[in-house]
Formats: C-alpha cells, structure tokens, sequence
C-alpha cells in the first residue's frame, strides 16, 4: 500500500476570463519530496501554486492535499464549497513563502512570526515567543528578532517570511518564486534556509529558477509550459538529459 | 598630496526676493496699523477670553467636536467594511448612507434631528419604554447626531481609500497563514491603512471643530453662540468674535501638534527611521541630545 500523496492534482483546469492558463496538469507530490516547477514565465507555475491553497479557485478537476480536497468537500457525488473558516484552517497547515516577502510591515520580525501562532492557534504568548525566537534563530536571525521589515535586507526578510510560515508547522510548504526579488548575493543565504527544511524532510513544492537548486535539493523536477506539464522526472536527467524538445530549449537558455 | 583648491563663487543675488518681502512686509504693517487704530478694546478680549460663559462655550465646542469624530470614525469604519461586502445588499446600504449624508449640507442635518418631534412624536426602545421626543432630542443630542452621522459619511471614503491603499500580498499572506477574513481586517489591513487613514483624519477633526459652530443654529450653547449671546447684549461684537477666535486657534494647534505625532507613532515599519519631533530637533540644536 503506498501512502497518501501530500499534493494530489488528476487534470486540474484554470482561467482567468477567457485566458485559460492551467490545462490539465496531473501531478502527484509524496510526502517528504522536493518538487522543483520549472518553466517559462506565463506557463502556469506560480498559479499551480496559489490553487493547491486555494488562493486561485480551479474551474476543473481535482486537487487534494494530504487526502483532502482542496476547497470543497464531497458528499455522494456532490461538491459543497468550503465556508471560509473550514478553508482557512486547511490553510493553517500548508505555508507559503512569496516571490515579495509580503512580511507585516508594521510588525517586527518576531511580531510576524508570532502573530498566526498566537491568533489562528491560540497559542500563549510566551509559547509563540519561545517559537518565534527558536525559528528566527534557525533561519539565521536571532540578532534580527525586533527589527522591522523595513529595517532588513531583501534575503533577512525573506529568511524571516520562511520563518513565518514554519510557525505554524506546516505539512508542506509552498515556495513562489522565493529569490527571484533579491539581489543575486543574497540569493545563496535564502537557498541554504531551503536546503535545510529539505533535509529535515520537509514536503516541499518550489517554483524557481534556480537551477543548480533544482539539481542539488529537488528529489523531482517538472518542466512546465503553456499550462501543462511538458516533462517530470529526476532533476539530474531532466535537467541534464531532457527528453523533450520544448525542454531542451528552455534549458538552453537559462542554462 | 595636497587638498583640493576651496571652491569660491559669488552666490547668485536674489534681488526678487527683497522686493518682495518688502511689499509683504509694508501690507503688514498697515493691516496691524489699522487694527491698532480701529474703535477696539483689546483688553475687553483679553477680558472675555477667560469670562466663563466663553471658556464653557469652548469646553463645549470641544465635547461636541470630540464625541461627533468619534461617532464619525465609528460609522466611517464600519460603513467602508460595508461597502467592501460581497452581499449586493450590506454594500448597497453602505453606498447609499455616503451618499445621502454627504449629498446634503450638515445644517440641514443639524435642523431635521433637532426637529425629530415634529414627525415622531414619541420615540419607543423595544424592552426601555418609549419617551417624548421633544424631551429626548436636546440640542446636544440633536448636535452629536447631526455632526457625527454626517462625518460618518466622509470617514466612510477615507477609510475606504485606506484600505485600498494596502497591498492585496497582505492579505494573501495573512490568508495563506490561515487568519480568517475579519482577522486579517483587523490585525493586518486596518492598521497599515491608519498610515494613510490618520492624516485627513486629522484634517477632518480640526474641519470638525469649526464646523461645530454650526450647532448654534439648533441653541447648542458652543462657542460662537456663546460669544454671539454676549455681543448681542453689550455690541463688543469684534472684541467677542475676536476672543472665540483666539480659542478656536488655541485648539486647532494643540491638536495639529498632536497630530503629528500620532502619525509619527503610526509611521513604525513603513520607513526605515522616524522623523524627528521638533523636541528632538532642538535638543540636538542645543547639542544636548542623545546621538541617535
């Protein structure tokens, strides 16, 4: 028997208007992988992303997450819409780190990673403050706990939005893009954060364009393109060997 | 190696500048100049700024002035949450309050609460009883509901454009974190659109405590009509408007100083150092402050 897949998508559809940039993508992430999106901008990657949250709703298809449907719930044959509250509690297990940081501005670093904790799980401030600190020292800024967004490199913040995001032990993280907005010297810091998630075996699904960070951390890399997905498979051979032609002159480029 | 030459330049003259400030200056002179001379008693101002019917008439123009804002606040806040609505009905309401409010002069407002009475005689709390409107609707009452109903409206758009103004990322990150919709309003949304919310806040408060005047048309015995009932009887009509002046300036400058520094307090985040408070700057002037 194998286990449940974290992220379960069987031709998952969608559009905005008349634009339909997903076109059926199926993909299945287990649990304690490292699934690399690559691709061309436009090709539907960071969409992907933002569904499996449900901050896109799809229009066709099925999408799960650790068993559950995303968005709605099955009865007989029929879907219910989730209410809010149900779909923001799926939310609370699954972190997302954005291609903007989007950290609470008027918060401090400590106060960003303590807010969801505290609010959503209610949990004490003393017990979110000893999180909070724990995680801020694990990405590399206990020195960094009361300054401000405002105050901090594009990389600190992004370490700190990371940070954010594992508060609430999440099952499985979303990266958008996560060091596209930075300066290429501070991409590395970022990247290491990420590297170590990995190898605590976090599940993980990353839209980048890091490709080394593909090769090296990724356990699978699925090449996207035009709202579907062109090629999947081990980074080494996808990214090395790939099969397809569509791959093939992506990689060129960019590599 | 040497240092540089020291640049040296004849600055360029404005000679503009002194023409000009010698014609503001002049126009000056003469404006004082004819005060001085004009049949006023400037001690019966110095008088009556500190007469009590007129110190309690300001007391009441700031009552007035206070509770109205913050009724307007109240209902401005909720009316913009309103407005956000997905339920065609709540923003509909919400639209139609903004605009039936602030599409009719205040005045008019300040005279249809005052004269509630006329068309319910008495008003009816379900499980309080019910009671004459005419005792019910005093002028102060009439005063607070006019002023701060009306304000409501024009809070209503500024709150609305605050909300606006922050990024749709905070709130997808406060929704990705699980926060639900009335959580992320009140923690995330509504505190960084005080950045933009409070500067014509505080314009709207320093507007309000001149607008107050308008209640002494319903007998609301605030300021102006304070001085008004004064002069009407000893016809020192220029010392009284004068006196009632010297308070409205005292007020709108305590509370512009005031300003400043709360949106100073709600600057935090958005800028890497905070402006210096004018304390701060002379401190450092003296050469007393604290390196910062």
């Amino acid at each position: 028997m194998t286990a449940t897949p974290m992220v379960l998508s069987e031709g998952v559809h969608k559009s905005f208007g008349s634009l339909e940039v997903l076109k059926g993508i199926d993909l299945a992430v287990q649990p304690g992988e490292v699934c690399c999106l690559l691709g061309p901008s436009g090709s539907g990657k960071s969409t992907f992303l933002r569904c499996i949250n449900h901050l896109e709703k799809i229009n066709a298809g099925r999408l799960s997450v650790d068993g559950q449907l995303v968005g709605y719930r099955q009865q007989g044959d029929k879907l219910y819409e989730l209410r809010e509250k149900e779909t923001a509690a799926a939310r609370a297990d699954i972190g997302m780190v954005f291609q903007r940081f989007n950290l609470f501005p008027h918060m401090t670093a400590l106060g960003n990673v303590m807010e969801a904790p505290q609010k959503v799980k209610g949990l004490s401030k003393a017990e979110a403050r000893d999180r909070g600190r724990a995680l801020l020292e694990r990405v590399g800024l206990s020195d960094k706990v009361d300054a401000y967004p405002a105050q901090l490199s594009g990389g600190q913040q992004q370490r700190v939005a990371i940070a954010r995001a594992l508060a609430m032990q999440p099952k499985l993280m979303l990266f958008d893009e996560p060091t596209s907005a930075l300066d290429p010297e501070l991409v590395g810091e970022v990247l290491d954060v990420m590297r170590g998630l990995a190898a605590d075996g976090m599940t993980m699904v990353v839209v980048t364009h890091e490709m080394m960070f593909a090769k090296d951390v990724g356990d699978t890399a699925v090449f996207m393109d035009g709202g579907v997905v062109v090629e999947r498979g081990n980074p080494r051979e996808v990214l090395t060997n790939p099969q397809q032609e569509r791959t093939r002159a992506f990689l060129g480029k960019v590599l | 190696m040497t240092a540089p030459e020291r640049l040296v330049a004849v600055p360029v003259r404005h000679y503009g500048r002194y023409v000009g400030a010698v014609v503001v200056l002049v126009a000056l002179g003469l404006l004082v100049r004819a005060f001085a001379q004009a049949d006023l008693q400037w001690s019966l101002t110095k008088h009556f700024f500190t007469f009590h019917t007129i110190v309690a008439g300001a007391g009441r123009t700031l009552l007035i002035s206070v509770l109205s804002q913050a009724l307007g606040i109240v209902l401005g806040v909720v009316v913009a949450v309103m407005r956000q609505s997905g339920n065609p009905v709540t923003s509909g309401v919400g639209w139609l309050y903004v605009w039936l409010f602030r599409g009719t002069p205040v005045l008019l407002q300040l005279f249809l609460w005052y004269n509630l009475g006329l068309v319910f005689q008495t008003l009816s709390f379900p499980g309080l009883g019910s009671a004459q409107t005419a005792d019910v609707m005093t002028p102060f009452l009439a005063a607070l509901l006019g002023l701060g109903i009306n304000e409501g409206a024009y809070m209503a758009e500024i709150v609305r454009a605050g909300i606006a103004a922050v990024d749709e990322g905070q709130t997808e990150a406060a929704q990705a974190l699980g926060m639900s919709r009335g959580l992320t309003l009140r923690r995330i949304v509504l505190p960084q659109a005080m950045r933009v919310i409070i500067p014509p806040t505080g314009n709207e408060f320093i507007n309000m405590l001149k607008t107050s005047s308008l209640a002494f048309a319903i007998t609301y015995p605030e300021l102006t009509l304070a001085a008004r009932d004064i002069y009407t009887n000893n016809l020192k009509v220029f010392e009284l408007l004068f006196a009632a002046a010297a308070w409205y300036l005292l007020m709108t400058t305590v509370f512009s100083i005031g300003q400043f520094y709360l949106e100073r307090r709600f600057a935090r985040g958005s800028s890497r150092s905070l402006p210096v408070t004018p304390i701060q700057r002379l401190r450092t002037l003296v050469g007393t402050g604290r390196q910062r």
